[in-house]
């Protein structure tokens, strides 16, 4: 399969890359790993007439903690991701959602701002943000501004990235102690996008009540779906057997899959309540000092 | 929408070809250089028969344009031999039997080559996630994973 043709263009600075995007407008889109975009780009679903390739631009790889927050580089790759140690450390949940994105040669160079500029519901580091509560940092040609998570995701393969934006930071506040967290994905195949996949975050207080949920839903529904009634029947009481089921239940309300050929609706919805469950039992055991 | 000039260094080699954007790394490899080891099987980033290594890490040559690769370097099956000799993963491809029909052979190793130099002591389980992006529709893997073992013993 063949890509249309395209202007191929590689700025050296993030300022020559946001110049170049203001002036070319809609006819251009960002690659740096390319894992999404180029086999959009085979099938001829992206065509755009000019490429720009932020994979070179320097300082934008990095993981660092700092002033309360985990903040990650749009560039760093999944691969990287996967094997910091401070994330598998203190951030098990993004370690548990980079393993299962694609396979290991994908993820030597996708990059983890890819997966959250793609917009796609069916990425996986969305729905762990959204868990998290992150945010993104973006540069455009008045300067950078941070957009928090929930306003950023607005529709299949739609972001709140004006066209001549860039996405440069991922910043992820950094828990409370006795928080933990896990993504879970429930796939046909390696490689395969989810089925569906559930991200789960929980703060426990001193009695092991919960004092602040996340649940992010992935794959079902237009947008990566946050199950909010599920984090609000939690928030304030035990992570007991009753209320965790409740939970599932209350996200397996929030998602909206459509029947495909990964699943039915019904199957769907069954699989995002079990997930739920799955995931808020791993993120309580993390919380409290487990595995 | 011309073509533009790029070097890559292939199998040590500096190559250099006028090329269009779009042209994909594994294309040129194949029709420009006349490499034909490097396979391509699915075209959709799934089945690693198209794996090369770029700087270093395995990557799917069918889902890289040729202009990004520009200025790096590329390992195929090509450059696996040393002076004529076998690399102990080609041997071990072939002691343990680890092909039948062959077409995914280049990309397993070429994986299986950037998951030895990061990790020269797999597990088992190491060797299948590291080969995760490789399918084989003939061995069921058994083999492959002995033929990795193999040459990780060797090296």
């Amino acid at each position: 399969m063949i890509p249309g043709p395209f202007e191929y263009h590689r700025p050296g600075t993030l300022d020559e890359a946001v110049a170049l995007l203001a002036s070319l407008g809609d006819d251009a889109k960002i690659i740096s790993g390319g894992h999404s975009l180029i086999p959009m780009m085979k099938l001829r679903l992206a065509e755009p007439a000019h490429l720009v390739d932020i994979s070179g631009l320097d300082g934008l790889d990095y993981i660092r903690e700092s002033d309360g927050y985990l903040t990650i580089g749009a560039l760093t790759c999944e691969a990287a991701v996967d094997r910091s140690d401070l994330i598998h450390s203190k951030y098990p949940i993004i370690s548990d959602t980079a393993h299962v994105i694609a396979d290991p040669l994908v993820r030597n160079l996708a990059t983890i701002g890819g997966n959250l500029a793609h917009g796609d519901p069916a990425n996986d580091h969305p729905a762990t943000m959204l868990a998290l509560g992150a945010e993104v940092v973006v540069s455009g040609p008045n300067g950078s501004r941070t957009i928090g998570i929930d306003d950023f995701f607005l529709g299949p393969l739609t972001t709140a990235l004006g066209a001549d934006e860039i996405l440069t930071e991922i910043r992820i506040p950094t828990p409370p102690a006795n928080s933990g967290g896990a993504y879970i994905k429930f796939e046909r195949k390696v490689g395969d996008f989810a089925i569906a996949a559930v991200a789960a975050t929980v703060t426990l207080d001193a009695d092991g009540n919960c004092v602040k949920a996340g649940i992010g839903l992935t794959n079902v529904g237009p947008t990566p779906v946050r199950a909010k009634a599920a984090e609000e029947a939690l928030t304030g009481n035990p992570l007991t057997d009753d209320n965790i089921a409740t939970a599932g239940r209350l996200a397996s309300e929030a998602s909206q899959p459509i029947s495909d050929h990964r699943g039915s609706e019904e199957y769907k919805r069954a699989i995002v309540e079990v997930l739920t469950k799955r995931a808020l039992y791993k993120a309580k055991s993390r919380a409290e000092g487990g595995s | 929408m011309g073509t533009q000039s790029i070097s890559i260094k292939v199998n040590g080699a500096e190559q250099t070809g006028e090329v269009e954007a779009r042209l994909l790394l594994v294309h040129f490899i194949r029709e420009d250089l006349g490499l034909t080891g490097t396979h391509i099987g699915c075209d959709t980033s799934h089945c690693g028969a198209c794996t090369v290594i770029l700087d270093g890490k395995a990557v799917k040559s069918c889902t890289v344009f040729a202009v990004q690769a520009a200025g790096k370097e590329v390992q195929t099956i090509e450059g696996m031999t040393t002076n004529g000799e076998l690399h102990p993963l080609q041997e071990g491809f072939m002691e343990e039997h680890g092909l039948q029909c062959g077409f995914c052979t280049p990309g397993m190793i070429m994986s299986s080559k950037a998951l030895l130099q990061e990790n020269s002591n797999p597990t088992e389980e190491e060797i299948r996630i590291g080969i995760s992006g490789n399918l084989c529709r003939c061995t069921g893997y058994v083999n492959i994973v002995k033929a990795v073992q193999y040459a990780a013993a060797k090296i």
